[in-house]
C-alpha cells in the first residue's frame, strides 16, 4: 500500500474518531473564546492598537490552544497500544505522521476560520475583504504548527508530565511561525490592507524545514 | 590525570592572558570606555556557546544514525555547557547594556533569538529528566536536539524580519565592525581562548556523564543478582 | 474453516540480544523455529518472552543479532518481508471505532484484497457478527479478544506472535482461543506464543521453549520434558 494510499485510510480514521465525539473541537473553540475575551480585559479592544496587538493575540491564543489540542495526538495510541498496530499495519511509518498532522492541521483551519468572526467583532476588525488571504496564512500557519506539535507530541507522550512538557517543547519552537503569522495577519488586518510576501515566504520555509525532518526522523520517533 | 592538570592548566592561562589583553593590551574605546572590554568576554563567550550547540546537533546526529552512548553522552555535555556560556551572555548583556544605553534589555534580533535558543536547550535538558530509559532518553532528547537546531536559523531570520517591520533603536551594533586591529587580535584571542574553555568543559563533562553510565550498568547488575 | 497456509514461515532468531541501558532483557538468544511448528515460550516475568515476541514482530529493534523468516528474500524492502500476525496483552484495536470499522481500518492499510467480504468473514469466524456494528469499547474482554485476534488474522499470515493470549480469559474464552489456535496449527501457520503455565492451549504446542533472565534454559527439541519446561522445574 502506498503512502498516500495509508495516509488516506488513517487521515480518514483520525477525522471519523474526532467528528465522532468532537471534543477537541469544541474544548480547543471555547478555550480561545475565553483566551480572546480574557486578552480583552488587558487593553482597549476598539483602540487602533487593538488592530496590531488584536493579530498578535489572535495567533497566540491559537498556540496556546494548538498546544493543549495536540497532547491526546500520541496518548490515545498508547491506550490499547494501537500505535503498534499501525506499525505494524502500514508500509511507511511517515503515513502515520502525515495522516495526524493533516487532520490536525484541518482541526485547528476550522477553529480559527470558526473564531474570525467572533474576533473580528470583539476587536472591530474588517475580515471580509481579505478572507482568502486569511485562509491561506491560517493554513501555512496551521501546517507548521501541526508539523512541529505532531512531532513533539510522539516525544512528549513518552516522558513524564506530558501535559505540561508539550507546551513547554512546542511554543518556543513555534516562534517563528507566531511572529509570521501576527505580521501578516496584522498587516492584512490594517486599515490599507496588503499581503506581506516575505511573511508568507517563512511560513512556508518553516513547514518545509519540519515536514522534511519529520520525514527524515518520524520512524525514529515512532521506535520502542 | 597528569594531561587533564596540564590541560587545565593551559585553559587557565590562556582565560588569564585573555582577561590581561582585554584590560590591558586593547585600547579603551571611544565612547564607552572601559565598560565596553566586557565585550571581549560577552561575545567570545556568544561564539563558544553557539560552536557548543553545534558540536551537540552533531552528537545528536551521530546518536540517531550509530546508537553509541558516547554520542549521547557528548550531545548532552556540550548541551549543557553551550547553555552555561549562553547563560553568561545574556546576563553579562544587561549588566552592558544598562550603563552604556540606560536599558537592561532590547528585543533585538540577536538577543531575541538568542533567548529563545536558550530556552529550546533548556526544554532539551528538561526533557531528558522527564524520561528514565537511558535508551529512550538519548533517542527522545537526540531527536529533539535536531529539530531545535533546525528552528535556530528560522527564528533569527522571523526575529529578524520582524525587527525591520518595526524598527528599533539599533543599540548594540555588531562589536566586530570597524574595529581596531588591536582590538580585533584581542577579540579573537578572547574567542581562542573561551574555546578551548569550552572543549575543556565538555570533556569534563562527558568523563562526568560516562562515569554516571558505569555506575547505572553496575547498579542493574547487582539489582538482578 | 481456515484454508491452508500458502507458504508457512519459519523464524530464525541469530545472537539476538536486547539491552536497557546495562541490563539484558535477552542475551545471544539464537532459536529456529521451523515452518508450521507451534511453539510454546515459556518463562517467569521478565524473562524477556515479551520482548523476544516483540522483536520477532519487528516493534522492537534488537541491540544486537537479528530475526528473519523463511521466505523472505533478504531484501530491504517493507513488501520482500514477511509479516507476522501480531497479539499481544492490549487488544491493538480502537474502543472508540466499531469492530468492522477497525477491522476494515487494518484490512485496508495492509492491502487486503476485498476488505469488506474479508472483515465478514473474519467477523464470522471469530463469532462477532452480531456485534460488528457496536463500539469495542461496550466489548468485554472476550469478545476484544476476538477482534484482536481477527486483525492479526486479516493478511491470512503465515507466521503468528502471541504474547499471553490468554490473559482475563474466561474458560470459555480459553477454549475458544485453544480452537482457534488448533485451527491455525492445523492449516499450517508457524505459532510462536508465550503463556504462563499448563493449560488447553499449552497442549496444542509441538515444541516447548524456557527463557530465564534472557537465556534458552529449556527446549523440548533438545531433549527436555514438556511439563519441565512449562513449569520450570528447579527455578
Amino acid at each position: 500500500m502506498s503512502l498516500l494510499a495509508n495516509t488516506g485510510v488513517l487521515l480518514g480514521k483520525e477525522l471519523k474518531t474526532e467528528f465522532r465525539s468532537r471534543e477537541l473541537l469544541t474544548t480547543t473553540v471555547v478555550f480561545i473564546i475565553i483566551v480572546l475575551v480574557l486578552f480583552s480585559f488587558t487593553f482597549d479592544p476598539l483602540s487602533d492598537e487593538a488592530r496590531r496587538f488584536g493579530s498578535g493575540l489572535l495567533w497566540l491564543a491559537f498556540l496556546f490552544a494548538a498546544s493543549l489540542m495536540l497532547q491526546p495526538c500520541f496518548l490515545r495510541e498508547q491506550a490499547n497500544d494501537t500505535l503498534s498496530a499501525l506499525r505494524l499495519s502500514v508500509s511507511d511509518p511517515f503515513a502515520i505522521f502525515l495522516a495526524k498532522l493533516a487532520a490536525n492541521t484541518l482541526f485547528l483551519m476550522i477553529t480559527e476560520l470558526l473564531l474570525l468572526p467572533v474576533f473580528a467583532v470583539m476587536y472591530s476588525v474588517p475580515v471580509l475583504g481579505v478572507l482568502h488571504w486569511l485562509t491561506l496564512v491560517f493554513f501555512l500557519g496551521s501546517l507548521g504548527v501541526s508539523t512541529a506539535g505532531t512531532a513533539l507530541s510522539s516525544i512528549s507522550a513518552q516522558a513524564r508530565m506530558r501535559e505540561l512538557l508539550l507546551p513547554l517543547l512546542l511554543l518556543p519552537m513555534l516562534t517563528p511561525i507566531l511572529i509570521a503569522s501576527t505580521e501578516v495577519t496584522a498587516a492584512l488586518l490594517d486599515r490599507s490592507p496588503y499581503v506581506l510576501w516575505k511573511g508568507i515566504g517563512f511560513l512556508v520555509a518553516f513547514d518545509i524545514v519540519f515536514l522534511t525532518a519529520l520525514w527524515l526522523f518520524g520512524e525514529y520517533l515512532l521506535e520502542e | 590525570m597528569w594531561k587533564r592538570a596540564i590541560f587545565a592548566a593551559i585553559v587557565v592561562s590562556l582565560m588569564g592572558a585573555a582577561a590581561y589583553a582585554s584590560f590591558f593590551i586593547a585600547p579603551t574605546e571611544r565612547t564607552m570606555g572601559t565598560l565596553q572590554r566586557i565585550f571581549y568576554f560577552h561575545a567570545a563567550a556568544a561564539w563558544a556557546g553557539m560552536t557548543a550547540f553545534s558540536i551537540s546537533f552533531l552528537a545528536n546526529l551521530l546518536y540517531v544514525w550509530r546508537r553509541q552512548p558516547r554520542w549521547d553522552s557528548l550531545g548532552v555535555s556540550s548541551a549543557e555547557v553551550g547553555l552555561a556560556f549562553i547563560t553568561t551572555v545574556l546576563i553579562t548583556g544587561p549588566i552592558w547594556a544598562k550603563p552604556a544605553w540606560g536599558i537592561y534589555w532590547t528585543w533585538d534580533a540577536r538577543l531575541t533569538s538568542t533567548f529563545v535558543l536558550w530556552l529550546l536547550y533548556i526544554s532539551y535538558l528538561l526533557l531528558r529528566t522527564l524520561i528514565e530509559e537511558p535508551d529512550r532518553r538519548a533517542l527522545l532528547s537526540a531527536l529533539f536536539g535536531i529539530f531545535s537546531f533546525l528552528d535556530v536559523p528560522l527564528v533569527f531570520g522571523s526575529i529578524r524580519w520582524w525587527r525591520t517591520q518595526h524598527p528599533a533603536p539599533v543599540i548594540m551594533g555588531d562589536g566586530s565592525s570597524g574595529l581596531d586591529p588591536t582590538m580585533k587580535a584581542t577579540f579573537f584571542f578572547s574567542v581562542l581562548a573561551m574555546h578551548v574553555l569550552m572543549a575543556f568543559l565538555i570533556i569534563e563533562r562527558n568523563r562526568l556523564e560516562k562515569l554516571r553510565f558505569e555506575v547505572d550498568v553496575i547498579r542493574h547488575e547487582l539489582e538482578v543478582a | 474453516m481456515t484454508p491452508r497456509v500458502a507458504s508457512p514461515a519459519g523464524i530464525r532468531f541469530e545472537n539476538v540480544e536486547k539491552r536497557y541501558a546495562g541490563l539484558y532483557a535477552l542475551r545471544r538468544v539464537s532459536l529456529e523455529v521451523a515452518p508450521g511448528e507451534c511453539v510454546v515460550l515459556a518463562g517467569r516475568n521478565g524473562s524477556g518472552k515479551t520482548t523476544l515476541l516483540r522483536i520477532a514482530a519487528r516493534l522492537v529493534r534488537p541491540s544486537g543479532g537479528n530475526v528473519s523468516y523463511s521466505g523472505e528474500s533478504g531484501g530491504e524492502k517493507a513488501s520482500d518481508r514477511v509479516r507476522p500476525g501480531f497479539v499481544a496483552h492490549a487488544t491493538m484495536v480502537y474502543d472508540e471505532l466499531t469492530a468492522e470499522e477497525n477491522l476494515l481500518l487494518f484490512a485496508r492499510l495492509q492491502g487486503v484484497e476485498r476488505p469488506e467480504e474479508r472483515v465478514a468473514a473474519l467477523l464470522a469466524e471469530v463469532s462477532l457478527t452480531e456485534r460488528s456494528k457496536s463500539l469495542v469499547r461496550t466489548f468485554s474482554r472476550g469478545m476484544r479478544q476476538r477482534v484482536a485476534i481477527a486483525r492479526a488474522l486479516l493478511t491470512a499470515p503465515s507466521a503468528m506472535l502471541l504474547d499471553e493470549p490468554a490473559t482475563g480469559l474466561d474458560s470459555q474464552g480459553i477454549s475458544w482461543l485453544a480452537g482457534t489456535l488448533r485451527g491455525m496449527r492445523d492449516a499450517g501457520c508457524t505459532l510462536l506464543m508465550s503463556l504462563h503455565g499448563e493449560s488447553e492451549i499449552s497442549a496444542l504446542a509441538t515444541r516447548g521453549i524456557r527463557l530465564d533472565a534472557g537465556t534458552v534454559v529449556g527446549d523440548t527439541n533438545a531433549g527436555a520434558d514438556m511439563s519441565a519446561v512449562l513449569a520450570g522445574a528447579g527455578e
